[in-house]
């Protein structure tokens, strides 16, 4: 009797342990190509690297410059659509949750999240470059923006569901008009989860590539044109990291290490927000 | 604005049909069964490309689920809270977020020379790049989408149901075993289903790692540790290549088929989600 106990007890510890190393096991992934990228990248920044074009191979220096301002382009032109519309969006399927429209609505937000960023490259490429018969940015742009449109409106809905209902009852019982109500009421209630919603659909689209292939290509030269082709952070890798020339390998990890820096210090923000306000996303 | 959003969804889904539309005339149903695809003979089937995408995101899937299930009962069960827990739990969403153009970039220098080492000792071509290469890489990727899952899922387990199973004498496993896991098991799977959604769609990363052919290789070695190709990476590669009508439309079927298959997945784990949570 005691002997079976034992084995079962053993068996537990065994499988607790097992649980243990599997779960810890795959931060160290996470860890290695973290600290490989910051090894290999952070000898490459400096202000000349952040200033200046690519050089072509064989001249010592170059930079990212075209990439860094493409980028900080691209992802803020699709921010100014896209956020608008995301949190009028996601305040309508807060705010009217049993209508048809909202349903449908809810249902596309599911499909859009599911949709290959290399989908959405396609139908931007068909719909705004082969028409206008030239690659560019703001085709780039709008493909970004349709990435980051459901997560800004998930974030919104869930946030303001949250909110308790006694606070829009009591300003609606104060005699203020519903626009006001959600306004001044509801969305400055909302604002922490809102914002950390629009921040990590930033941080995702800034190392979108897939959607960039055929919509804003890249550019070796620097270029604030937004109906030309323009380079990006991720392209930029994609294009060097391919290429067989050490000086681009480098120029890769420089570019890799800028975009892992974006995207880290976005996430950890947005960490800190919500852990200060007590949001779930 | 509901409305904008309906309109963007079924303009995406008009737009991929209608491109396709050559490319289905010409091709018609043998296009997933042909196995030749030669664009400069205008001669295309994506059959090859459909078992390099299935095989890639289930040898990716097999890899990643014993790891998204221990850290969701891990995070769910063992360690629901305290600063470890919420260490491991940030880690795992940063997984998530790092860009998989990293992660491609990564693998292609420091895991191919590894996997090229392993292979030249097992006796197979070291090609470095392929299958096994572009698998990994992706099981690493999509842990976070059924983990994070998983851990809410499984805090969820009502703790009466718990409760009574120790009242029995149940050991921590056994009520793991016999509790949490029948309990949870719908939701996990749904969790998984996220995972396969996104592996079948993933790019940049198994486009830098796969090795692009557009061959079927004969054996099942060349076939896990060769190289191959799925159906995003040939889009990547060969969109802005496509000169001619055909050869675009033919790729464009590929997205819409692409298109299909994730949204049905993804459509599906949702569904059982919001079913499991209101029950």
């Amino acid at each position: 009797m005691d002997a079976r106990i034992g084995i079962r007890n053993t068996k537990s510890t065994l499988f607790k342990g097992l649980i243990i190393f599997l779960a810890f096991l795959i931060t160290l992934p996470l860890i290695v190509v973290l600290l490989y990228i910051i090894k290999q990248g952070v000898t490459q920044v400096n202000w000349h690297f952040l200033t200046n074009v690519p050089k072509p191979v064989g001249e010592p220096g170059g930079g990212i410059a075209n990439a860094l301002v493409g980028s900080l382009l691209m992802v803020g032109m699709a921010s100014i659509v896209a956020i608008p519309v995301g949190i009028l969006a996601g305040i309508y399927l807060s705010e009217n949750p049993h209508t048809k429209l909202a349903y449908w609505s809810g249902l596309c937000v599911d499909v859009l999240q599911g949709v290959p960023s290399i989908v959405i490259g396609i139908v931007v490429y068909l719909w705004i470059v082969k028409p206008l018969g030239t690659f560019s940015a703001i085709a780039g742009s709008c493909a970004l923006a349709i990435m980051m449109l459901p997560i800004v409106i998930r974030s919104t809905e869930q946030t303001l569901r949250l909110l308790p209902p006694s606070l829009k009852e009591a300003a609606l019982s104060l005699g203020v008009p519903y626009h006001r109500v959600i306004i001044k009421v509801i969305v400055p209630c909302g604002f922490a989860g809102i914002l950390s919603g629009i921040m990590l659909s930033v941080a995702r689209i800034i190392g979108e590539t897939a959607p960039l292939l055929f919509t804003a290509l890249g550019n070796s030269y620097l270029s604030y044109a937004v109906t030309k082709p323009m380079e990006s952070l991720p392209h930029v890798i994609y294009t060097y990291a391919t290429s067989p020339y050490d000086d681009w390998h480098n120029l890769a990890w420089g570019a890799s290490f800028i975009l892992l820096m974006f995207v880290l210090i976005l996430n950890i923000t947005t960490k800190l927000i919500t852990r200060k306000w007590n949001i779930q996303l | 604005m509901g409305v904008v959003l309906v309109l963007i969804v079924v303009g995406i889904l008009i737009t991929l049909i209608k491109e396709s539309i050559p490319s289905v005339k010409s091709s018609g149903f043998g296009y997933l069964w042909s196995k030749v695809w030669d664009p400069v003979q205008n001669i295309y089937g994506a059959y090859p490309f459909l078992i390099g995408t299935l095989l890639t995101s289930f040898i990716a899937l097999i890899l990643s689920i014993p790891f998204s299930y221990a850290v969701s009962i891990y995070l769910g069960e063992y360690n629901p809270k305290g600063w470890l827990s919420n260490l491991l739990k940030n880690s795992i969403e940063l997984i998530a977020a790092v860009p998989s153009i990293i992660y491609g970039f990564w693998g292609l220098f420091v895991l191919v020379p590894i996997i090229r080492q392993i292979e030249t000792k097992i006796g197979v071509a070291p090609y470095g790049i392929g299958v096994l290469t572009a698998s990994l890489v992706l099981a690493v990727m999509i842990i976070p989408y059924a983990a994070s899952l998983g851990i809410t899922l499984i805090r969820m387990v009502p703790s009466a149901l718990k409760e009574g199973a120790y009242a029995l004498g149940a050991t921590r496993f056994e009520v793991i075993r016999s509790v949490v896991m029948p309990y949870t098991r719908t939701g996990l799977f749904a969790g998984v289903l996220l995972s396969l959604g996104r592996a079948l769609g993933e790019t940049m990363a198994v486009t830098m790692l796969i090795g692009n052919t557009p061959t079927l290789a004969h054996n099942f070695k060349d076939l896990i540790f060769g190289p191959s190709n799925t159906m995003a990476s040939v889009i990547a590669n060969e969109f802005t290549e496509a000169d001619h009508e055909q050869y675009l439309s033919a790729l464009v079927e590929l997205g819409l088929v692409l298109f299909f298959v994730t949204v049905v997945i993804n459509l599906i784990g949702k569904r059982i989600i919001t079913r499991f949570t209101n029950n």
